[in-house]
């Protein structure tokens, strides 16, 4: 096998479309799906569910997997999913130290520094540093609960509504939830003035 | 296994380097061999557990040096090798021997993962929690320890817990073992519980009070403390 890992990729591609056991067509669909179709955007949804409609919020609380399917929502790498909440006295952070587990239903596949030996060893022991080096200064009575997902249950962080966007939709609302926010090293930020039609 | 990958709470890793605008795949030989362990996993002869101690298995040299899905390759290509859909011969060529070769015995004849049950095959998952009538043994607010277990095979209980004591947050239900399961040595299911240690516990004193890891821990982890 080349040592090159595009040329061993392709190699071992055509091996086994060779072999009749991959589809190449059923290969173009799996990354269509994650490229195109699963992605934070997902869970965006969900916490603009959650911020606009209490009930919504305490389904997602007390039932995660059941409150995500509402919104159509589940299955691979999030079979089992559980809400956390962050609010002015607790900060959550999400990381998977032994491998990189992720929810993948809502927020796609995890980006490189999620995956990277810096983020999975210092999260457990440094979460104010790694926080920090996002760019988010915590203050020192917010206590920070971090989830190491090592078992099958995945988790999302229910991000702070920010101050002023109660008469926001929750189609703009969602357009405000990042990524990272949903990790939890990042926090939701207010639209920029003028911003809000 | 005390691999590299158990990485919780160690030092001298660098910097977390965070990319702006991160597209989801680096290169299409990513994107490829994403696809191809999930298309090959759709077969059901391994199982998530089984997959991700064939990662561990990587030299800790290597899989620190290694990227994400170059680690994804090499336990493909040995899942693949061990489980007889490919002999070395054709790993090492790239090339299928004689049209018409018989798959070894314990290969599926299930057809191909096809475009069209795709996102079927995505919806469904691989739900690893199992219905039981088998009581917990721990209940909320317990005080528990987790065990000094250091195993040769799979385990999903990090370094950083063992010997720590903690207290049960939720139970969470019955899952599939990892540590037996990653062994074809059954599902053998136990109940899970989300167990919070204070983080001067896990690190000490000088650590911020009130601060805590969260970690989901399967029953046979755990003692009662």
């Amino acid at each position: 096998m080349p040592s090159d890992p595009a040329l061993r990729v392709m190699a071992l591609e055509s091996l086994l479309v060779e072999k009749g056991l991959v589809d190449p067509e059923a290969l173009d669909a799996l990354v269509d799906a994650y490229e195109h179709r699963i992605g934070p955007h997902n869970g965006a949804r969900v916490v603009a569910r959650a911020w606009k409609d209490p009930a919504y919020k305490a389904r997602l609380l007390t039932d995660a997997t059941a409150a995500i399917a509402e919104l159509g929502f589940g299955g691979l790498q999030g079979e089992h999913m559980m809400a956390v909440e962050n609010t002015p006295m607790v900060h959550n952070l999400v990381v998977c130290t032994l491998c990189s587990c992720y929810p993948y239903p809502l927020l796609g596949l995890p980006p490189v520094w999620y995956k990277s030996a810096a983020y999975r060893s210092r999260a457990v022991i440094d979460p104010r540093g790694v926080l920090r080096e996002f760019g988010l200064e915590l203050p020192a009575e917010t206590q920070v609960r971090v989830w190491d997902s090592t078992a099958e249950l995945r988790y999302l962080v229910l991000p702070e509504q920010p101050e002023g966007t109660d008469d926001m939709s929750e189609e703009q609302l969602a357009s405000l939830v990042t990524r990272d926010a949903m990790i939890g090293v990042g926090q939701v930020a207010p639209p920029l003035a003028g911003e809000v039609a | 296994m005390n691999g590299v990958h158990d990485m919780g709470g160690m030092h001298g890793m660098g910097p977390i380097g965070p990319e702006r605008d991160e597209p989801v795949f680096h290169h299409r030989w990513e994107a490829r061999a994403f696809a191809l362990v999930r298309a090959m996993g759709a077969f059901g002869r391994w199982n998530i557990d089984a997959s991700r101690y064939q990662r561990e298995l990587i030299s800790g040299a290597e899989y620190l040096r290694i990227s994400y899905y170059e680690r994804w390759l090499a336990g493909l290509s040995e899942l693949l090798l061990r489980h007889g859909f490919i002999s070395a011969e054709e790993l090492a060529t790239g090339k299928a021997r004689a049209p018409g070769t018989a798959l070894a015995p314990q290969v599926p004849a299930k057809p191909a993962l096809r475009a069209a049950d795709v996102q079927a095959f995505i919806a469904r998952g691989a739900p690893a929690a199992r219905a039981s009538s088998v009581p917990a043994r721990f209940e909320q607010g317990q005080r528990v320890r987790a065990r000094n277990l250091n195993p040769l095979g799979h385990t999903r209980l990090p370094r950083y817990v063992r010997g720590k004591s903690g207290v049960i947050d939720r139970a969470h239900g019955l899952f599939v073992f990892p540590d037996t399961n990653a062994h074809f040595q059954g599902e053998c299911p136990q109940h899970v519980y989300c167990v919070r240690f204070e983080a001067q516990e896990l690190w000490g004193e000088d650590f911020t009070s009130g601060d805590a890891v969260y970690v989901d821990l399967w029953e046979s982890y755990l003692d009662a403390a």
